[in-house]
């Protein structure tokens, strides 16, 4: 009975056996990008990313159909394009990066939104936003877990000038001149996993399963390197038992795994150990020193 | 080790000087204090040495030193408190020179990072993160961090704000260790009692080069009366700087 809730729907389907291999793909690549992301206070950004790569995403789709290759293109294209033009207007000017960032990815948008009105239908356009990992061929399957390979090298090669970036900016300025770089590889990545989830999850969730995670080890944990852990872990549940939900009751896919995330979520802001409100409001007895 | 050198040095902001004409020449070793009243280009002047700060005119020479010879105390750090990183490895982080991006902390390096801990009086709080330390025990990392940092020149930009006279004592003691190892420091510095009785070179700063020389002849009242006269607002309407006229007003 648990077997057949649980585990059978993988070991029947092939559909659902790739839904949960891309899953996890995108839990591995995108959960730490999504912690760097909250603690560099960035994850609205990451929301404003997902917008600015739709138009890319949609251009891909006039040009070649619904093909998640051409898609994936256009959208990194695009998502380039808004990271970094933001990422050097913020670095050589000194306005803030979240200012410079919201001008080019509403520029984005409306730039996107024309192309759509003027050239295509938009019936197609629900599974650019709302993605459907059910439907996963081997292709899609095979350059998920290709960008989420490519994500996890990039981010070990500027793991450390990323960390010190986040820390004391100013500090790696006068040492090194790996902050700009490490920042907009960071921001290059961020594009990549968001691109990588809208294939699952739609350009609107995509960012859901790298910050929600986030949000939930930073309850968990007062280190990096577990909050990271922990994060993983999280999204790779969720994803899991997002597939079983939306298996078992025929909710869509996307909003089951992020709805199954938000539980999580709501748990460790509860429970969670680190500053979590029911340890807050029942602390126990102050300590001697 | 070469000297430092200002040849016509002017730093600013959107074109208004903020050091305005600073010719000078810091010796190898030398323990210099920067006063001035606030606004008198103190921070700007050792940005501008540091290099995040590039000229409006002149030039300033390292004397063959390396940007990464150098270390760095800003006035007020950009460090995000609230990030998730240990003393330990906030400390070690001073060792970016040697480690580079892949570069291993083997046992010497951890050897160093526990004793630049210990060095600066914070034994037992290697494993504590960041977030939980007080102002001057964040000042005390921060020591620890230039320490590792092992470099030629070492710029402190009021190192002793609300830093209490206990770490005060210990901080300056730190200064003193590395003039003696020869290494050169620059300091911007408010409490005249300490710059008279430590530092034996100081530069009276107020926008231009008030008075710059052994401590005991450049602190005087009158230097000091000249240099807090100073006005502290750019002019927005002023003219393109006529370089001869200031300089010899200055001199």
């Amino acid at each position: 009975m648990i077997y057949d809730a649980l585990i059978g729907p993988f070991t029947e389907f092939e559909f659902m056996r790739r839904a949960l291999a891309a899953v996890i793909a995108l839990a591995l690549a995108g959960a730490p990008i999504g912690v760097f992301l909250m603690l560099r206070r960035m994850s609205l950004v990451g929301d404003a990313m997902a917008h600015a790569i739709l138009p890319g995403a949609a251009v891909g789709f006039l040009l070649s159909g619904l093909s998640l290759f051409a898609m994936t293109a256009g959208g990194l294209i695009a998502g380039f394009a808004v990271a970094i033009l933001a990422g050097v207007v913020a670095r050589s000017t000194g306005l803030k990066e979240d200012a410079s960032l919201a001008t080019f990815y509403l520029a984005s948008l409306a730039l996107g939104v024309t192309i759509v009105s003027i050239k295509g239908t938009n019936i197609d356009l629900l599974h650019v936003l709302f993605g459907n990992i059910l439907a996963m061929d081997d292709q899609t399957l095979l350059v998920v877990a290709f960008n989420a390979t490519v994500t996890l090298l990039v981010l070990a090669v500027i793991y450390r000038p990323l960390v010190i970036e986040s820390v004391d900016p100013l500090f790696l300025r006068t040492v090194s001149r790996a902050g700009g770089p490490a920042h907009l590889a960071f921001l290059a990545l961020v594009v990549i996993n968001l691109v990588n989830g809208f294939q699952a999850l739609g350009t609107l969730l995509a960012v859901g399963l790298m910050i929600l995670p986030a949000g939930i080890a930073r309850f968990w944990s007062r280190d990096l390197t577990k909050m990271i852990c922990i994060a993983v872990v999280a999204a790779a549940v969720s994803g899991y038992a997002g597939l079983v939900l939306s298996f078992q009751t025929r909710v869509p896919s996307g909003p089951a795994i992020i709805l199954v995330a938000t539980m999580l979520y709501i748990v460790s802001v509860l429970f969670g150990r680190v500053g979590g409100i029911v340890r807050q409001l029942l602390p126990g007895r102050h300590l001697e020193a | 080790m070469a000297a430092l050198h200002f040849h016509n040095v002017t730093l600013g902001y959107d074109r208004h000087p903020a050091v305005h004409h600073l010719s000078g020449e810091v010796a190898p070793g030398a323990l210099v204090a920067v006063i001035g009243p606030n606004g008198a280009g103190k921070s700007t002047l050792l940005r501008g040495i540091v290099g995040i700060l590039k000229p409006l005119d002149g030039t300033i020479h390292l004397g063959g030193l390396d940007a990464r010879d150098i270390a760095y105390l800003p006035q007020s750090a950009e460090i995000d408190r609230s990030f998730p990183i240990s003393v330990f490895d906030f400390v070690g982080t001073g060792l970016w020179r040697a480690t580079g991006l892949f570069g291993g902390i083997g046992k010497a390096a951890r050897e160093k990072i526990l004793g630049a801990i210990a060095s600066v009086g914070l034994n037992g709080f290697e494993n504590r993160p960041i977030s939980t330390l007080s102002g001057g025990q964040m000042q005390r990392v921060l020591f620890a961090r230039v320490l590792l940092q092992d470099a030629g020149l070492i710029v402190l930009d009021e190192p002793f704000n609300a830093v209490d006279s206990k770490t005060t004592a210990d901080l300056l003691a730190l200064v003193k260790r590395w003039h003696g190892e020869g290494r050169t420091v620059l300091a911007a510095l408010h409490d005249m009692e300490m710059v008279r009785n430590h530092f034996t070179e100081t530069l009276v700063l107020a926008r231009g080069p008030v008075a710059w020389g052994p401590t005991a002849e450049v602190l005087t009242p009158e230097n000091l009366i000249v240099a807090m006269r100073m006005c502290e607002a750019f002019d927005d309407s002023a003219a393109a700087c006529a370089a001869d006229d200031i300089s010899s007003r200055a001199a």
